[in-house]
Parts: C-alpha cells; structure tokens; sequence
C-alpha cells in the first residue's frame, strides 16, 4: 500500500487551474522528484501536501491518514525550502531543536538529538554559530537537520539547491540522497534540474502545465521518454519529424530517408506525421556495421568542447546533434561536409503525444 | 577651499545657529534663578516639585502602557497584512497616516463625544478608564511611526518563508509570533517603541482635554506661574528626547542577524 497517495488532486487560483488532476503513489521510504519547468505546478503539488495550500478537489493520505483539510502544523512533514528559511535570531542547534521543543520533548531529549542531527550534516563545531555565520551550502544542510530532526513522516525539498553553487551542488545532492537511504524516509523533492532528478530519484514525475507527462524511474525517463515535452525537457534529445510508409515493418521515412523503428508505429496510417527522438550518443557518425539505419546528411555546425565534439548533421527539414570523442589524430569534420549517421532501430523513440 | 565647500559650511554653520543658539539661551537663562550668579536653582526646584515628579511617572507609566499596546496591535496586523491580506496594505497604510493629518484636538474632541459619561462606553467617568482612553489615543498618535517602523523591519525579512518553517516544525501561530518574527523584528519595534515614547512625553492636547496628569499639561502650567523653571524643563525635556533618541540609534547599530545577512 502506497504510504503517500495523491488521488485526483487539482488546484485552481481563480479560473486558472494550475494543477490537474495528479494521481501519485509513493512507497514508504520512496525518493521521488517532480520535474518540469517555472511554472509546471511541481511546487504548488508539494504546498499541497505540505498543507501551505488546499486542493481545489481531491484527497492525499499519509499512511493511513487524510491530512487534505489537515493544517501544516499538524501534518508531520519536514520541509527544505530554497531559501533555507533558518531562523535568523536562533543558533544553529536552536534552529534544529525547534521542532523539538515546539512538541515539548523534555531538554534531556532535545540536546542529544540535535547533536545527532548535527553529526549526521557533519557540522557539530557550528552549533552555537548564526545562520547568518554560514555559507549557503551549511545552511541548507542545517535547514535539512532541522527538517528531520521531529522525525517527520515526509521529507519535503522544494529545489534545495537551487540557489548554491554549481560544485556545492553536486556535493550536496550526494550527502542529501546518502541521508535519505540512511533514514529510509519517504521523500519528495522539487527541481528544475533534470540532472539533480535523474541522479538523486528513485521515480520521476514529470509535469508540464499542470499535467503529469510521466512518471517513471530515471532510466525509463530517460531513454524511453512517452511524450513530445519529456523528450525534449530531460537530457540532450533530438526530436524529428516523420512520416508513416509502412506501419507493419515499422518502416518511416525522415525527409524522404527510410528508416526503421523497432516500435511505436504499429496502428499508424500510412502517411501519417509522427515525431521519433534520438539520444545524441545513440548516434554515430559514418555508417558502422550492423546498424540498419543510415541517413544522409551535412555538416552544420561542429562545436569543439574538449573531450567531446558535438556535430550537428542536417538533412533537409530535420538535423541531428551528436557527440563523438575527441580523436588527437584525427581532425573534427569541417561545415559543409557530406557525412552519413548511423543509429539502431531500438534507438529510435516514437513519441507518444504524436502517434496514432 | 571650493566655493561650493564654503556655501555648505556656511549652510550647517547657519543650520547649527538656527538649532543651538535657542538651546543656549533656554539654557543660559534656566540658570539665572539667582541674581548675579549662574546656577542650578531651577533644576532644583523642578527636580523637589512633587508634581514633576508624579507627573512624570505618570506620563512614563502611560507611556510604556503605549508602547507595549501599540506593539500588540501593530506587530500581528503588519505581520498578517504581509502574510495574508498584501492587498490591503495601502489602506492600512492610510489609516495609519491618519493621525497625522487629523489634529489630535479633532481626535480628543471625537473620543470626549464617543466615550463620554452617557455614552454605551463611559470611559471618562473614572479615572482609571480614562487613563485607559488616553494610551488607547497615544497609540492612535504614535500609529504611524510604530507601523512604519515595523513595517521597514519586516520587509528585511522572509516571514513567509520563515512562518511556513516554523508551521512544518509545528508551531502555532502565537509561537511563530513571539518566537520566530518578533525576535527578527525587535530592532524595529524598539524605533517605533522609543519614537512613541518621545512623542508621549511632550504631548499636551489630550491630556489637558482629559484632564489626566500628565508631564505636557503640567510643563504648560509651570509655563504659565513661573520664570526660570520653564526653562530648565524645556532643557530636561530636550534631554529626554534626546536620550531616547540616542537609544533609538545605539538599537539601530546593534547587531541583526537577518540584516546582516
């Protein structure tokens, strides 16, 4: 039985309805992040089960319980915002026992566990220091202590890391997914960053204007994406337009080249438009032995980024970029070479929004 | 030296003259109780009145009362104003400026035709309920500052970001009120705090009109029996004033966290 369960869930402010209808099961002990872009109702979701906004319809249970008209005050969840939100008069072990003390746990309860909490974010000499004494990276793990340390049901991460550095973030997502496997608590975390997601999750959901594109692990998001949006919103993809020339064979044509896709075209009509994505590094350049598909194409653009050089190759409407690895003895194409690609039909993506 | 140099120090040369010369002569004169030698006589005889001494603590007494009713209702409208109602920020706003418009006469002679002894609400017929109208109207007088000050405090931090933390850690509001915001505000209540008291020392109207014993009324009737004494009150009200002003900055410079953050 899921122990977090959103069932039809919507919100409306006004007449714009800016969640629709999310139905969303996690297992205890689940690291989840909603993904999408500004704006998709990812954070608005995660205020609805934090209690800071109510649905306009549907229910969510934790455990066994329906908090949907429950205060935030009374939910039992952890929440990690963007802006630490530490409280600013407090030292960093009072940020932490608040929680604590607030449920009136006797001192004697309070001291050793906020020494633990602050021996789990490994920041135990900075327990008398102000927030305003840390970097933005101590912070947030404080704010991740404090977070825990009531020992909440749900561990809530509205895009925790957004507002660190780019080298402090990779650190941080580490020690935040260690600390989440060490508690084993039940987590939903909020990001732009497909990166963050793809590493940290052990499921994605995927929004867009409301809607739930996806839900999935990492891998399936990744390499086997449903719709046009998940496609181009997680990692580097390639989106093509194709017609349909024999739905049976799997057989389409991309500006007038055939090619195959192992699957999603059955049931199309012949002639029929659809969009197939390529991951750049399921594609080679030149026609290697043993890949069925090849399409013809120039050279538009070679971008020398070190290890890797993307090239992209256009056809006529459509162009693939691709990578392949810096070669010292052999020089990158040039612009306006005629060059063929190459890539498996399994590789090929029929994209679910524009199939038949 | 620039020109422009010279007219900016002739410029605070006059400032200062405009300011200081008064002072010195209040304070020269308060000096002259004996004739044919400066002297502290005055301040002696102010500082030995018992009716200084009553009316002050009286008006000090009235003045905190100020203070602590007017942060009760300041700090939770502004903090909810922010929170909940942003849109009804510029007609709290307004009401707020009000008794700067209105002259504290209009507003005494308002409360005298609204509270009187036959009234729903007879809060001058005794002593102690007047006293009660009399702070109530000091926090309508002292309303702009205090709101404006508080306001600024809040604005320098999240409070919606900080409540919303405070509520997932399970607090309740009266928690999050005394224990998350005021805490992060208590700079700015303090400014409005001593603006408020600065204004309740020296004020007149109101007290006068309902007949309260207050330090105002007792400064105007030294002013009108007396020669010296006058003077040497104007120059220890000035000093109160001051000290609160000098208080004023001495919490503006102390240190906080979320401002210097």
């Amino acid at each position: 039985m899921a122990f977090l369960e959103l069932e039809g869930v919507n919100k409306s402010f006004g007449s714009h309805q800016v969640v629709q209808t999310v139905d969303l099961s996690i297992q205890r002990g689940e690291f989840v992040a909603f993904l999408g872009p500004s704006g998709c109702g990812k954070t608005t979701t995660l205020r609805m089960v934090a209690g800071f906004e109510e649905p306009s319809a549907g229910t969510i249970r934790i455990g066994d319980r329906d908090v949907t008209h429950l205060k935030p005050n009374q939910r039992n969840v952890g929440m990690v915002f963007q802006a630490y939100a530490l409280f600013p008069n407090m030292t960093v072990a009072q940020n932490v026992g608040f929680g604590l003390k607030v449920q009136k746990k006797p001192a004697a309860e309070i001291g050793p566990r906020v020494e633990e909490m602050l021996k789990l974010i490994k920041l135990p000499h900075l327990a008398e220091r102000y927030p305003y004494q840390l970097s933005g990276g101590q912070q947030q793990r404080v704010a991740l202590a404090r977070a825990i340390a009531t020992k909440p049901q749900v561990l809530l991460l509205d895009e925790p890391l957004s507002a660190l550095d780019a080298k402090i973030r990779v650190s941080l997502r580490e020690e935040i997914k260690a600390l989440q496997r060490e508690l084993g608590i039940t987590t939903v975390y909020v990001t732009h960053d497909q990166e963050e997601a793809l590493s940290m999750s052990d499921r994605i959901v995927v929004m867009s204007e409301g809607r739930v594109e996806q839900i999935g692990t990492p891998f399936e998001i990744y390499n086997h994406p449903r719709t046009r949006f998940v496609a181009s919103f997680v990692g580097t993809l390639n989106i093509l337009t194709a017609s349909v020339i024999d739905a049976g064979t799997g057989c389409i044509a991309i500006d007038g080249q055939e090619v195959v896709a192992a699957r999603g075209v059955a049931g199309a009509a012949r002639g029929a438009t659809l969009s197939v994505a390529l991951r750049p590094e399921a594609v080679l350049l030149a026609g290697a032995g043993g890949m069925r598909n090849k399409l013809d194409g120039t050279i538009e653009e070679v971008d020398f980024l070190g290890s890797v050089v993307r090239v992209r190759v256009r056809f006529a409407e459509n162009a693939v970029s691709l990578d392949t690895f810096n070669n010292p003895n052999a020089p990158p194409p040039r612009h306006g070479d005629k060059v063929t690609i190459s890539f498996a039909p399994e590789d090929l993506l029929v994209l679910e929004s524009d199939a038949a | 030296m620039k020109r422009s140099s010279i007219g900016a120090w002739a410029a605070i040369a006059f400032g200062a003259t405009y300011f200081i010369v008064p002072l010195i002569a209040t304070f020269e004169f308060s000096l002259r109780i004996r004739r044919g030698e400066y002297s502290f006589g005055a301040y002696a005889n102010v500082f030995a009145d018992p009716r200084f001494q009553s009316t002050f603590i009286y008006t000090i007494t009235i003045a905190v009362a100020t203070i602590v009713v007017g942060a009760l209702l300041v700090v939770p409208t502004a903090y909810w104003v922010r929170l909940r109602l942003p849109r009804l920020r510029p007609i709290v706003e307004f009401i707020t400026l009000l008794p700067l418009v209105v002259p504290a006469i209009i507003i005494v002679f308002g409360y005298l035709r609204m509270y009187n002894t036959s009234s729903l609400l007879p809060f001058t017929a005794t002593g102690w309920a007047t006293d009660l109208l009399l702070v109530f109207s000091y926090v309508t007088l002292g309303l702009p500052y205090m709101y404006r000050a508080v306001d600024t405090g809040l604005r320098a931090i999240d409070i919606r970001t900080l409540t919303e933390a405070a509520l997932c850690l399970g607090a309740g509001w009266p928690t999050i009120l005394f224990r998350v915001i005021l805490p992060n505000v208590r700079s700015a209540v303090l400014s409005g705090a001593f603006l408020t008291f600065a204004i309740v020392i020296g004020e007149f109207t109101m007290a006068a009109l309902l007949n309260r014993p207050a330090f105002g009324p007792y400064m105007q009737l030294i002013g009108a029996n007396r020669a010296y004494e006058p003077s040497a009150l104007a120059i220890i009200a000035f000093f109160i004033t001051w000290a609160c002003m000098g208080l004023l900055q001495i919490v503006g410079r102390s240190r906080q966290p979320a401002a210097l953050h």
